[in-house]
C-alpha cells in the first residue's frame, strides 16, 4: 500500500511492551489453557473469538486455523491482539484467575496466530479467506476505523461491493493515528488496513462527509450506508489561558508523537500536567514519561477510586514514572510570554500552582457526528442512536463504533462492524 | 534412615536404583559418574558382535509442551569393540567393589555364549544379563526379542547359559508378546536367577508430513524401534505384577520402564521388583536425579516404619486381584468441593460425553431422569426439565453432581484441574462384600 509515514517519528523509540511470541513460548502458554466447556473468556470478548478453539489450534500447530478462527469473529483480531485491554477482558475473565495461576495471555496467542497465519497467507500465495462472487449490492462507509473497516471486510468476502470514505489522508482511524506506539506501532495498523482491502474493499481517502458528500447522496447510489465516523476533537478545559504556547490536546499530541517526522520535545520541557485520569490521559502520560526526562504528573479533580482508565494501566503508568494528584480542578493556565509556566488548580484546602511548561488536555473528545446533519437520531449524548443490529433510525443507514458508543475499544468497533455487516445481509435475504 | 541396600539373586548393590543397558551405560567413564552420583548399580551397554549404527536414532513424544512423554530407539547393540569394553568393565569393578555391575549380552551360538560368558566373568562382572528384549535390528538377526517371543528358544538358549555361568543370570524380557507369563516361565525352566523387565515396545514414532517419512528420519526413510519413557510405564508395572505374583516364578525381577523418580521405583517395588533400572529419565535429566530418587525413597521408608528397603518389595502383591474378585458392592460418587472448583466445566462435558451424563450445570434446568440410580439403564429424559438451584449463590459456574446417577468412574475427578477439588466419596452399606466371582458360584 501506497501509505508513506516518515522514516524519523517519535513513535519508533518506544520498545513494545508485549512483544511477538517465539513459537515455543506460544506453545507452552497454548498448552496451559484449560479448553473450558462454555468459556468465560468468550463471554468477556465483544466479537466472542472462539479463544479455547484458537488456542487449541495453536498447541496442534494448525496456525493457519487458529489465525481463521480469529479472524471469521473479528476482521481486525490482528490489531485487537495487542491494543485489547486483555486485563479486563477475555484474560480477566480467564478461570486460572481463580487458580491463583497467571490467567493465559490471550492477547499475544491471538497476535502469535494471527501473525505467523498472514505470514503464511504472503509466502503460500494462498488466502484465508476468499470473497464470494459479488451479489450486486453496494454499501458506502463513512470513516476508515476498525468499526467501518470491520463492516467494509464482512460486506467483501459475502460478495458486497464495499466503498470507504476517509477524510485523512491516512485510514484505520485510532489504529493508525491514537493508540499507545508501545501497544501498536502505525506501520502495523496500516498493514492490517491493507489486508482487509485485499479482500475487495475499495478506500477514498481524502473524502469528507458533510464537506464532500452527504449520506443523502450516498444513499442514492448505495443499497445501504455505515457510519463509523469515531469522536471529535479533544475538548478543552475551557480554562483562562488556554491559548498559551505549550498547551496541547492529548490526541492531537499522541499524533504527533506517532507521525510527525520534525516533532520534537524542547529540553525546556521539564515538568508536564496532564489534565484527566481516563485510558488516553494515562496513555499519553506514559508516552511522555519514557520519551523525555520531564517529570509528568496527571491531574485530576476527584479522587482516584473514581478514576475511569484502568488499574492495570495506571500502574503500568506509574513504574514508568508517572505521578498522579488527585482532587485538584484545574482553574486557570498560567503563562509568562505566551509560554505555560503552570496549571493553577483547586484543592480542597484552597488552590496553588503546579509549575509545568506543557499542559495536556485530556479530557475527552467531542461528539463530532451530532454537530453533522445525517437524518439519523442522537441520544443526549450526541450518540448516535442505533439497535442491536446497528441500524439507526434511517432503516437503510447503520452506524457503530465509538460514535454510537461514545468511545470505547476497538474490540466493541469491530464488533459493531461485523453486527452491522451481517444485519445488511439478512435484510437483503444474502448468507454471511 | 532406612537401609537401602539389595541383594538381587546374589547380586549387591548399595541402592536398588540401577542403570538400565543403555546409552547411560554405555561406557566405564560414564558408569564411574553414574556411580560417584549415587547409582547403585549398572547394567552395560549390551555386548556382542559389534555392529554399526544410523544416525539419527531417536525420536520422542511431546504431549502439551511437555518433552519427552515417550521415546523410542532404533539403536542396535553396543557399537565399541568387545576388548574396550571388557578393559572399562574390570577398571569399574576395581575402583568400584560395592557397586553392582552387570554386564548385558546377546550373541547367537552356542560357542558365542560361552565365550562372551567367560570373558564377561573374567572382567569381574557381578551378574549377567541375556538381551533378549531388543525389538528391533537384532531380531531380524535372530537374536533379542526373537528369541524373547519364543519360550523355547528362550529356554533353551538359557539353559546353554546356566551351563557356563558362575554368576547370577538375569533374562530381560520382552513386552512384544501376547502373556508375559510364557517367556516368563520359560526363563525359569532354564534356569533364570532372575528377571529383568521391560524391554521396548515395538513403536512408530510418528509421520514426518511434509516428507512423508517416518520417524526417527535416516535419510528418506526409517524404521521401527523400540518405545520407552514415562508413556509406558503402566505396561511395564502390569508385567511386573504379573510375574512377581505368579507362582511358577517366584524369582526376583528387576523392573523397567519410565521410572524417573523415586515414587515410579516405589510403585515397581511394591508390585514386586527389587531393583529398578531407569534409561529415558538419564537420558533426559542427567544422572543426578537418582540424588532424589535415593533420599525420596528413604524418606518415604522412614514414614511407613519399613527399615528396609526390601521390606517394600511386593507389599502391593496381595491387593493386585483379578477382575472377578473385586468387590460389586463397593460404591464411590463424585463430590465437588465449590470453594475450590474455578467452573472450567471440564468435568461437565466429560461426563455429559465420556462418561454417564450425571453432572448438571448450576442453573440450567435438565431434562435427566434423578430418581433412585439405574446406572445400568440408558440415561432417561424427562419430559419436563427441572430448574435448579445453583449450588453457591456467588458462583454460578459450579456443576453438581446427581449422586443417584453418577457410577463412580473417576472420569471428572481424572479432567479437574484443581487439585482435590473434585474426590470420590464413598457410600456406606450394608450389603457386605460380594465378588462376580461369588455371585457365580452362588447362581450355580
Ligand atoms: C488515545 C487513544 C488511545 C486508545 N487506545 C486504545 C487501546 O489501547 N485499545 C483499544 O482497544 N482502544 C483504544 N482506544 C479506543 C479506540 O481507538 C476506539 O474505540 C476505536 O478506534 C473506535 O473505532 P471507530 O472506527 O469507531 O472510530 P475511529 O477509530 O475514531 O475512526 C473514525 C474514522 O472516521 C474518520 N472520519 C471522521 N469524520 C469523518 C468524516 N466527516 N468524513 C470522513 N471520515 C471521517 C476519522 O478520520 C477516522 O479515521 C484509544 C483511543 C484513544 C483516543
Ligand atoms: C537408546 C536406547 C538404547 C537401548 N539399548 C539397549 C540395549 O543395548 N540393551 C538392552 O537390553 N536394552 C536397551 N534399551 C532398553 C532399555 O534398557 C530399557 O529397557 C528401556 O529403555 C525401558 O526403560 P526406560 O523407560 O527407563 O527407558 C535401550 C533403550 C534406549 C532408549
Ligand atoms: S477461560 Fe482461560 S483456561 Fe478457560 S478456555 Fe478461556 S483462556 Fe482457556
Ligand atoms: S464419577 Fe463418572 S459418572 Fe460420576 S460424576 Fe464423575 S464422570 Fe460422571
Ligand atoms: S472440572 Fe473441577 S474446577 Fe472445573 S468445573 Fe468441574 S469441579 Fe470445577
Amino acid at each position: 500500500m501506497a501509505w508513506k509515514l516518515p522514516h524519523e517519528r517519535l513513535e519508533k523509540k518506544f520498545e513494545d511492551k508485549k512483544p511477538l511470541y517465539t513459537k515455543a513460548e506460544a506453545l507452552v502458554e497454548a498448552h496451559r489453557c484449560l479448553f473450558c466447556h462454555d468459556a468465560p473468556c468468550i463471554k468477556s470478548c465483544a466479537t466472542a473469538i472462539d479463544i479455547p478453539g484458537f488456542i487449541k489450534q495453536i498447541a496442534h500447530g494448525n496456525m493457519r486455523g487458529a489465525a481463521h478462527t480469529i479472524l471469521s469473529a473479528n476482521m481486525l483480531g490482528a490489531s485487537c491482539a495487542q491494543v485489547c485491554p486483555v486485563e479486563v477482558m477475555c484474560a480477566g475473565s480467564c478461570v486460572l484467575n481463580d487458580l491463583n495461576e497467571t490467567p493465559i495471555a490471550i492477547g499475544r496467542l491471538q497476535r502469535y496466530a494471527t501473525t505467523e497465519g498472514l505470514r503464511d497467507e504472503v509466502q503460500s500465495q494462498r488466502k484465508l479467506f476468499t470473497p464470494r462472487p459479488a451479489v450486486g449490492k453496494k454499501v458506502a462507509l463513512i470513516g476508515s476505523g476498525p468499526a467501518s473497516l470491520a463492516c467494509a471486510g464482512y460486506l467483501a468476502l459475502a460478495g458486497v461491493k464495499a466503498v470507504v470514505f476517509e477524510r485523512d489522508e491516512l485510514p484505520g482511524g485510532l489504529n493508525t493515528t491514537g493508540v499507545a506506539p508501545y501497544k501498536l506501532v502505525s506501520d502495523d495498523a496500516l498493514r492490517e488496513v491493507g489486508w482487509i482491502l485485499s479482500h475487495g474493499v475499495e478506500l477514498k481517502c481524502g473524502v469528507a462527509l458533510g464537506k464532500d458528500i452527504t449520506v443523502d447522496q450516498l444513499l442514492d447510489d448505495y443499497d445501504a450506508v455505515f457510519l463509523g465516523l469515531g469522536l471529535g476533537r479533544d475538548r478543552s478545559l475551557g480554562i483562562p489561558g488556554e491559548d498559551a504556547d505549550g498547551v496541547w490536546g492529548a490526541t492531537f499530541l499522541i499524533r504527533a508523537i506517532k507521525h510527525h517526522a520534525s516533532f520534537t520535545i524542547g529540553e525546556h520541557v521539564r515538568q508536564i500536567a496532564v489534565v484527566g485520569a481516563g485510558n488516553t490521559a494515562i496513555d499519553i502520560a506514559r508516552e511522555l514519561a519514557e520519551l523525555t526526562a520531564a517529570e509528568v504528573i496527571m491531574v485530576y479533580r476527584r479522587s482516584r477510586g473514581h478514576m475511569s482508565g484502568y488499574a492495570h494501566e495506571m500502574k503500568q503508568a506509574t513504574q514508568s514514572g508517572v505521578r498522579f494528584m488527585e482532587n485538584a480542578r484545574p482553574v486557570a493556565i498560567e503563562s509568562a510570554d505566551g509560554q505555560v509556566t503552570g496549571l493553577r488548580v483547586a484543592v480542597p484546602e484552597g488552590s496553588y500552582t503546579v509549575p509545568c511548561q506543557w499542559v495536556v488536555q485530556a479530557v475527552g473528545q467531542e461528539r463530532i457526528a451530532a454537530t453533522m446533519d445525517l437524518g439519523v437520531a442522537f441520544d443526549s449524548h450526541g450518540r448516535i442512536v442505533a439497535d442491536e443490529h446497528r441500524r439507526t433510525s434511517h432503516p437503510r443507514v447503520y452506524a457503530g463504533g465509538d460514535c454510537v458508543n461514545g468511545g470505547r475499544e476497538v474490540v466493541n468497533a469491530a464488533a459493531d462492524g461485523r453486527i452491522a455487516a451481517y444485519a445488511m445481509l439478512a435484510s437483503w435475504g444474502l448468507d454471511y | 534412615m532406612a537401609d537401602l541396600s539389595m541383594d538381587m539373586c546374589g547380586i549387591k548393590s548399595p541402592n536398588p536404583f540401577w542403570l538400565a543397558s543403555a546409552p547411560p551405560a554405555n561406557s566405564g567413564e560414564q558408569v564411574m559418574r553414574a556411580f560417584d552420583a549415587g547409582w547403585g548399580g549398572a547394567v552395560w551397554k549390551t555386548l556382542g558382535e559389534p555392529i554399526v549404527n544410523v544416525s539419527s536414532r531417536f525420536g520422542s513424544i511431546d504431549y502439551q509442551g511437555s518433552r519427552i512423554a515417550g521415546f523410542n530407539n532404533i539403536e542396535l547393540i553396543t557399537d565399541r569393540p568387545l576388548e574396550t569394553n571388557f578393559k572399562e568393565i574390570a577398571e569399574v569393578k576395581k575402583k568400584y567393589p560395592k557397586h553392582a555391575v552387570v554386564v548385558s549380552l546377546m550373541v547367537e551360538t552356542k560357542e558365542e555364549w560361552r565365550d562372551i560368558i567367560k570373558r564377561s566373568e573374567d572382567a569381574g562382572a557381578d551378574g549377567l544379563e541375556l538381551n533378549f528384549g531388543c525389538p528391533h535390528g537384532m531380531c531380524e538377526r535372530g537374536m533379542g526379542s526373537s528369541v524373547g517371543q519364543e519360550p523355547s528358544v528362550l529356554e533353551r538358549i538359557t539353559s546353554w547359559v546356566m551351563e557356563y555361568a558362575n554368576v547370577p543370570v538375569l533374562v530381560k524380557l520382552t513386552p512384544n508378546i501376547g502373556d508375559i507369563l510364557d517367556p516368563g516361565r520359560a526363563a525359569v525352566r532354564g534356569g533364570a536367577d532372575g528377571l529383568s523387565l521391560i524391554n521396548t515396545i515395538k513403536s512408530l514414532m510418528g509421520v514426518d508430513l511434509d516428507r512423508m517419512v517416518p520417524m526417527p528420519r535416516v535419510g528418506d526413510a526409517s524404521t521401527n524401534g523400540g518405545y520407552c519413557g514415562p508413556a509406558v510405564k503402566p505396561i511395564a508395572l502390569h508385567m511386573v505384577a504379573a510375574l512377581a505374583r505368579d507362582p511358577k516364578v517366584k524369582i526376583p525381577i528387576s523392573g523397567i520402564g519410565g521410572i524417573s523418580n523415586w515414587r515410579d521405583a516405589a510403585e515397581f517395588m511394591a508390585l514386586g521388583a527389587t531393583t529398578v533400572q531407569v534409561c529415558t529419565a538419564v537420558m533426559h535429566y542427567g544422572y543426578r536425579i537418582v540424588e532424589d530418587m535415593i533420599d525420596g525413597l528413604s524418606r518415604f521408608l522412614d514414614e511407613r516404619g519399613l527399615a528396609r528397603a526390601n521390606q517394600l518389595v511386593g507389599m502391593a502383591i496381595p491387593n493386585y486381584l483379578e477382575w472377578g474378585q473385586l468387590d460389586l458392592n463397593y460404591r464411590v460418587v463424585a463430590d465437588i468441593n465449590a470453594e475450590t472448583c474455578i467452573g472450567c466445566q471440564l468435568c461437565y462435558v466429560a461426563c455429559q460425553d465420556g462418561a454417564h451424563q450425571c453432572i448438571h450445570l448450576g442453573t440450567t434446568p435438565c431434562q435427566a431422569y434423578h430418581g433412585a440410580h439405574d446406572h445400568a439403564q440408558s440415561v432417561r429424559l424427562l419430559e419436563d426439565p427441572v430448574a435448579h438451584d445453583p449450588l453457591h449463590a456467588h458462583k454460578p459456574r459450579v456443576p453438581w453432581v446427581d449422586e443417584d446417577e453418577c457410577v463412580g468412574c473417576n472420569l471428572c475427578a481424572l479432567v479437574c484441574p484443581v487439585e482435590g477439588c473434585i474426590t470420590m466419596r464413598e457410600i456406606p452399606h450394608d450389603a457386605g462384600r460380594e465378588s462376580w466371582n461369588e455371585r457365580v458360584a452362588k447362581s450355580r
